[in-house]
């Protein structure tokens, strides 16, 4: 269980994390969601004791990182894969870090094994890939079998093979019981894994629930309609109450209706159907919509005009 | 890549006991000492070290004999009739500064010291390593401390066999014209395991000046100019009115002049400490170091 009470950073005049207050529930994936420049690599620092809070406070377990009697036994942690001195080997960058927390050197190659690095455990890591690379930073995270691990943006620059590696590592971990903190500015990254969502932007906690609740919030139903009478049932539905609109295939998206509901309104008046399909907004969609007034630079789209960007930019499944 | 974590493969059990106590300075210096050997750049400044610090003293050594070699042909090094008494002069001078002669390459060798000093602690920020160190080890007291004292036996183990080896090597080759001295003999001990520790010293006080600058290039000029710019300038400098706040008093303070008398005693400036004394200054200079290193140490966002 990580707590964050009021957890405040600022670094200068610039505040990165601002009165964040949140749980990450035991035994489950988290997902820790917010733009790029939002805070999610400060506060797991923070959580890491890696910086210092400037108010509030973070625990793991009840305790700040420092107090812990074994720490690498309780929170393995990958926040930057290029954080090793690139002359080491990756055994003995494994090693070093597992003689601080008393682990066996079985333990070292164990991890190694299991990340599928084994073959190149005597190689000195400046000449690893990027997978590589983010292999060795989780080995040196579950070097200790902790029973939190925290990953801040696992899948960056990796490719399918590895993105898919690092999926059902995080599924596997959680499916031990383990808890699995993971920070993304992805939310499709999210979708399949997460169990619970906090949600960030500028520092500031935007949403914080289960994955379930937050559809369920933030998204909401649309029909998608296709016809060939489109003028005359966007007059009808409109009439009905919904919102509709034009998508960009020439098919009609109704909002606020459901779709037995479009259904019945198409029969009454006569207009002939040729597609009728629910359709829910994407969580990328609830998520960029949720944080678009908090996205740090925000870049226009040449010709969308601002308040649709954020639909614009998410597709409707 | 083809590897794909299971379920099963994950519950190693290896570690799923934990033991009693905490992680505390026993494992981290196991650490550190695994992080001195395991990187090449230790090994090449090491060896770099013992080459230039036998290699200048048995240099030099190996001049001081030529020159008495020339003397007893009735010449001065420089070709003319040598004044009657001159062998003598030199043979007593060369027998009375033997030991230090050797080990004249600490001269270089202390600014080798000066850059494994500041790599052992700023290459782990110019790598990023000390984030992934501080999230294993997060007490930080504990981490500076093993590093330190890691560190601090390495450069002290190998400063001492590089005293001695520029020493013996030295006097084999002063031998050759009877100009040797023995360890038995007044002072030369202290000198040869004086060589030692001014070398960990002054690696030491570069590691300290590493933890506060937490830049390599930075604190190896830091160190550099403190040990050598400083010194070689009190030389050059124009001296205060006599009587006004003296040189004489100013110079001993100097870390090079201060820390050096202890292995030798050409190079002390005006006035100097006592060899121990001074040594016990130039100590103090580093502790400040260490200490103004683990203030910022414990106080920074890593």
């Amino acid at each position: 269980m990580i707590e964050a009470r009021g957890l405040t950073k600022k670094y200068g005049e610039t505040v990165a994390v601002d009165n964040l207050s949140f749980n990450v529930q035991s035994g489950k994936i988290t997902g820790f969601l917010g733009p790029n420049g939002a805070g999610k690599t400060t506060t797991m620092r923070l959580i890491l004791g890696l910086d210092r809070p400037t108010r509030g406070s973070v625990t793991v377990n009840g305790r700040r990182l420092n107090q812990l009697a074994w720490p690498m036994r309780e929170v393995g942690a990958l926040i930057d894969a290029k954080a090793v001195h690139g002359g080491r080997s990756a055994y003995n960058h494994l090693l070093c870090l597992a003689q601080t927390n008393n682990l066996p050197k079985r333990r070292v190659h164990e991890v190694l094994d299991l990340v599928g690095l084994h073959d190149v455990a005597r190689k000195r890591t400046k000449g690893f890939s990027l997978g590589m690379g983010q292999r060795l930073g989780i080995a040196a995270a579950l070097l200790g079998d902790p029973q939190i691990l925290m990953f801040d943006e696992p899948v960056n620059g990796l490719d399918p093979e590895g993105i898919l590696w690092i999926r059902n590592l995080m599924k596997a971990l959680a499916a031990e019981g383990r808890t699995v903190f993971v920070s993304s500015h992805l939310m499709s990254e999210m979708e399949n894994t997460a169990d619970d969502l906090i949600v960030i932007g500028r520092g500031k906690l935007i949403a914080q629930s289960t994955i379930a609740e937050f559809i369920a919030a933030n998204s909401q139903q649309s029909v998608r309609v296709s016809t060939p009478q489109r003028a005359e049932f966007a007059a009808v539905v409109a009439a009905a109450g919904a919102t509709v609109r034009d998508d960009s295939d020439d098919r009609l998206v109704v909002l606020g209706l459901t779709p037995a509901q479009v259904g019945d309104l198409a029969f009454e008046h006569g207009v002939r159907l040729h597609e009728l399909s629910p359709a829910h907004a994407s969580l990328e969609q609830a998520f960029m919509e949720l944080t678009a007034s908090s996205v740090e630079f925000q870049a226009g789209l040449p010709g969308v005009a601002p308040d649709q960007q954020a639909v614009g930019a998410g597709k409707v499944n | 890549m083809a590897s794909v974590a299971t379920h099963e493969r994950l519950i190693g059990g290896a570690v799923a006991e934990h033991p009693r106590g905490r992680a505390g300075f026993i494992g981290t210096m196991r650490s550190e000492f695994t992080k001195i050997w395991s990187v090449r750049s230790t090994y090449w400044t090491l060896i770099a070290m013992l080459v230039v610090c036998v290699g200048l003293g048995a240099l030099f050594s190996w001049g001081a004999t030529e020159r008495i070699l020339a003397l007893k042909h009735g010449v001065t090094f420089g070709g003319h009739p040598a004044p009657p008494g001159a062998l003598a002069n030199r043979e007593a001078l060369i027998k009375s500064q033997a030991a230090s002669l050797s080990l004249f390459g600490l001269l270089i060798g202390q600014l080798i010291m000066v850059v494994l000093g500041s790599l052992t602690i700023t290459s782990e920020y110019s790598t990023g390593m000390i984030r992934t160190a501080l999230t294993a080890m997060p007490r930080r007291g504990t981490f500076y401390a093993a590093k330190a004292v890691a560190f601090g036996f390495v450069a002290l183990v190998t400063g001492l066999v590089t005293s001695f080896i520029a020493f013996f090597l030295g006097q084999t080759i002063l031998s050759t014209q009877g100009v040797s001295t023995t360890l038995g003999a007044h002072d030369v001990l202290r000198t040869v395991i004086g060589g030692g520790l001014f070398l960990a010293v002054c690696g030491l006080l570069s590691f300290g000046i590493g933890a506060m600058l937490r830049h390599t290039a930075g604190s190896i000029s830091t160190g550099i100019g403190l040990l050598f710019v400083v010194f070689i300038l009190s030389n050059f400098l124009p001296s205060p009115p006599s009587g006004w706040f003296g040189q004489a008093d100013f110079d001993k303070w100097i870390p090079f002049f201060a820390g050096a008398h202890i292995w030798q005693s050409q190079l002390v400036g005006v006035n100097p400490f006592s060899p121990w004394v001074g040594f016990g200054v130039f100590c103090a200079y580093a502790a400040a170091a260490l200490i103004g290193g683990l203030v910022l140490f414990l106080r920074r966002d890593a």
